[in-house]
């Protein structure tokens, strides 16, 4: 039987590999978009398990809100993405460092 | 159903997603010698949105579709400044974007949804409406940050601006789940922030609160740029446009008040025994950081960025009294920080031309020669940075410092004064620079001929020193938003 702290604890290891994510990649900002999306799931995880375990209706509509909001993000980050690219010809994160002080 | 009064109630924003949508429309079909009208209908349109906000301000507090939106004091007042930096920004920005061909309709129309972001954040009933506003406001602004796309820094600054932001929204919204859920367990679960408060104090799962809680100081400390969170705000400060630097110190920074208003002081107001200490912490640690390194900076635009982070410590010194008092000279403070960052931006923008940034601080040297009125402005708004009586600026200090004293926290009220001391010498620097250093040969360092940048300036910078001597009804204006 899953209980309420199975999926929060889900939600937690989602939030954990999305923050080791952005922290510990050295090498492609995509990788870097993606767990921010991953990061987005994870909460989404815990507002639909909270929603579902409490009798509330209003966090899965909140989950809405965030997926929506998550596409525009997404669409935004790729697009500076694009831009970069084309400035720099890399998208090598260490790369990435020529304001400094 | 929404009825005809929750619409009313929301006529500004209503009223400003129309005009940005139409001013979009008309640039379509404008040809490019004719901006000059977009750029004086989005001064107009933001103009008419100021006298909505304030014509028809409700006497009391109103929400609106089931308290999502709240139209208060704190609402009318935050979004009154919001607007008016916003149309600062646009007569402060027009040469800078002409001679750099970023003399777009975008800008406007980014500069209009980005605005109303703030108006919406700063009337949050609920958390969905704060991850809402806040996230216009932020696409608004990565977008804004990436104007110029041919330019390799701007696209590395909007670059790490969005994946910084994006963590610090995920981080606030996984708080968010965590006090949701924590608001259920021997309650209604609820999102409003008016319920969230009176559950919060029966919760069940005490640590699962302050879990959650932890994660939204984490997330609005992002926002507001304080230390160890400020690691975006020297990059973007320099790699972005200066235009759009300017928002980002100026509305933004009022957003990100209200943001924390809404969050602490409205949905965790019981538990503020518990965020207090956090924000202390967080304060100290932003006035150590900011003034130390803003002191070894040569470039101006790093220099305030680091100066901003300062100044959102002082800003925390008055959030972490938590009571009414301590709101309001917290309001006074992003008020003053805002008027005085346009300020200290716009003279930037007024001295940079095609191909020139002006952007070190050495580029100042000898402007006094050059253009003493320019200089006079520019030491006014440094003084007023650094605090010295009888500025603007001085007074959101002693009203910060007095509220942290008035709850119990001297040795907080003592660590920002000595280090508005320390902040004195890098701003004074700027002003030794104007006054006392020779101009370098061949430098052309002068004002932007621009009318209507030369006269706004004048009365934003004068305005510092008038403010700063009848500051009264300012503060009485925060206060009665506050008590109400």
């Amino acid at each position: 039987m899953l209980t309420l702290s199975h999926y929060i604890v889900l939600g937690a290891v989602l939030f954990c590999i999305s923050v080791a994510g952005l922290f510990i990649n050295r090498k492609n900002v995509i990788v870097l978009l993606m767990a921010i999306e991953l990061m987005l799931l994870a909460v989404n995880m815990n507002f639909v398990a909270f929603s579902r375990f409490l009798g509330d209706v209003s966090g899965q509509v909140f989950v809405f809100f965030i997926l929506t909001v998550a596409a525009a993000e997404s669409a935004i980050g790729l697009a500076i993405l694009v831009l970069l690219f084309r400035n720099r010809s890399t998208i090598n994160v260490a790369e990435i460092d020529s304001m400094k002080g | 159903m929404p009825s005809m009064n929750d619409i009313l109630i929301l006529a500004p924003e209503f009223y400003l997603v129309a005009a940005a949508c139409l001013l979009l429309l008309l640039d379509a079909f404008m040809k490019p010698e004719q901006r000059g009208l977009l750029h004086w209908l989005s001064i107009a349109v933001l103009a008419v949105a100021i006298y909505m906000v304030v014509g028809a301000a409700p006497p009391v507090a109103v929400s609106a579709f089931h308290g999502m939106f709240v139209r208060d004091g704190v609402a009318t007042i935050l979004k009154v400044f919001a607007l008016l930096t916003t149309i600062l920004v646009f007569v402060y920005s027009r040469p800078y974007l002409r001679d750099r061909k970023l003399f777009i309709g975008e800008f406007y129309t980014l500069m209009i949804f980005a605005v109303i972001g703030v108006m919406l954040l700063v009337s949050a009933g609920s958390l969905v409406t704060v991850y809402l506003g806040l996230e216009l406001l932020s696409l608004s602004s990565y977008a804004l940050v990436a104007l110029n796309r041919d330019a390799p820094l701007p696209s590395e600054a909007a670059m790490k601006y969005f994946v910084l932001g994006a963590l610090a929204s995920g981080m606030l919204l996984y708080g968010m789940s965590m006090v949701y859920g924590a608001s259920g367990m021997g309650g209604q679960a609820t999102l409003d922030l008016s319920r969230l408060s009176a559950v919060m104090g029966y919760t069940q799962a005490p640590t699962l609160l302050l879990f959650g809680l932890v994660f939204m100081v984490v997330g609005i400390s992002f926002k507001l740029g304080v230390a160890p969170f400020h690691m975006w705000i020297p990059d973007v400060y320099q790699g972005a446009p200066t235009p759009i630097t300017t928002f980002i110190a100026s509305a933004s920074k009022l957003a990100a008040f209200g943001m924390a208003y809404r969050l602490l002081a409205g949905g965790m107001a019981e538990v503020a025994h518990q965020w207090q200490l956090m924000l202390a912490v967080l304060a100290v640690l932003s006035l150590a950081i900011g003034n130390l390194v803003a002191i070894v900076q040569t470039n101006l635009k790093r220099m305030l960025a680091y100066s901003t982070i300062s100044h959102m410590g002082y800003l925390l010194l008055g959030l972490s009294a938590a009571n009414p008092e301590g709101y309001s000279a917290a309001m006074f403070y992003a008020i003053s920080y805002a008027l005085m960052s346009t300020a200290s931006f716009g003279v930037i923008l007024a001295l940079s031309r095609a191909g020139f940034e002006c952007e070190e601080i050495d580029d100042l040297r000898g402007l006094n020669q050059r253009s003493p009125w320019l200089a006079l402005l520019m030491m006014l708004v440094m003084v007023s940075l650094a605090g010295v009586p009888p500025m603007f600026g001085f007074f959101a200090k002693l009203l910060v410092l007095q509220a942290a004293i008035h709850a119990g926290m001297m040795w907080l009220a003592i660590v920002g004064a000595v280090f508005a001391i320390i902040g004195l010498y890098y701003y004074l620097r700027v002003v030794k620079v104007m006054y006392f250093d020779k101009s370098v040969e061949g430098s052309e360092l002068r004002m932007q001929a621009d009318g209507s940048l030369r006269v706004v300036l004048s009365i934003n910078a004068l305005g510092l020193l008038v403010v700063g001597l009848y500051w009264g009804p300012l503060i009485a204006w925060c206060r009665e938003a506050l008590a109400g």
